[in-house]
């Protein structure tokens, strides 16, 4: 494709789908959306916590493939 | 664009909530107006708004003060709107309720507007984000290219992929472009 071919595509595409206005975003306030979405997702979890999670799961996943070799392929298979 | 003081940043990098509806206040109105531009659509830009908020709160010990807010609020708004495209399947949606800057070529058939944005709506969502960032909505490609985090030429490619690919799926609808 040329670049007139480009320049016919965008000028195609900006008559079929016009930009978006600057005035169109609504003013409504979305904090109370806000609020009931922090309620209702759980928190994360603090660094040093999941960092601690991390450890073990990784200390769990060498103890299972150190005990049973053969558990190799199918870990790999799900990685 | 809106200032905040580096207090505010610096507090809600150590989790202030106050700093956090601060920022909230102040640049939920920029989110949702990026988001709108991208998802073309007002209910799901203002979910998207309250997800990417989320995404900020939980993201706050790695929010680097000296870079600005602004910025890195519109890559995790990019990165939403992305993920909202993603899920969701094709379909043919065509702004005709938003207030848009230029009214759609009146010469143009509906018919026509209505295959285009079909065919628009089918592109992968990544170059379907960059077009319509760069060309519909003609923003500088180093904004679209901080936005997306990737360089501008990673940019500009996306976008003429984007450009090639639609006008191969119009050709195969007998619309030549």
């Amino acid at each position: 494709m040329n670049e007139q071919e480009q320049d016919g595509m965008k000028k195609l595409l900006q008559q079929a789908l016009p930009p978006i206005a600057d005035d169109a975003e609504e003013q409504r306030d979305l904090w109370p959306a806000m609020l009931r979405c922090m309620d209702a997702k759980p928190a994360a979890l603090p660094q040093s916590l999941s960092l601690w999670f991390d450890g073990a799961l990784m200390a769990g996943i060498v103890g299972v493939v150190a005990v049973f070799p053969s558990s190799i392929p199918l870990l790999l298979y799900y990685l | 664009m809106q200032n905040e003081s580096s207090d505010v940043l610096n507090e809600f990098q150590h989790g202030d909530a106050a700093a956090f509806e601060a920022l909230f206040r102040l640049h939920q109105r920029t989110v949702c107006g990026w988001l709108l531009r991208i998802v073309r659509n007002h209910a799901a830009a203002e979910d998207l708004t309250v997800e990417t908020f989320w995404r900020i709160h939980q993201a706050h010990a790695r929010f680097e003060p000296s870079r600005g807010f602004e910025g890195w609020a519109r890559r995790i708004a990019t990165r939403a709107a992305l993920d909202w495209l993603r899920t969701r399947r094709t379909e043919c949606e065509l702004p005709e309720n938003l207030p848009a800057a230029t009214t759609a070529d009146p010469a143009m058939r509906a018919e026509l507007r209505a295959k285009i944005a079909l065919a628009f709506s089918r592109l992968p969502p990544k170059l379907r984000i960059a077009a319509t960032l760069a060309v519909i909505e003609e923003l500088p490609g180093k904004e679209v290219a901080e936005a997306l985090g990737i360089s501008i030429a990673a940019q500009k490619l996306r976008v003429f992929r984007a450009l090639r690919l639609l006008r191969k799926d119009l050709q195969r609808q007998g619309i030549t472009p």
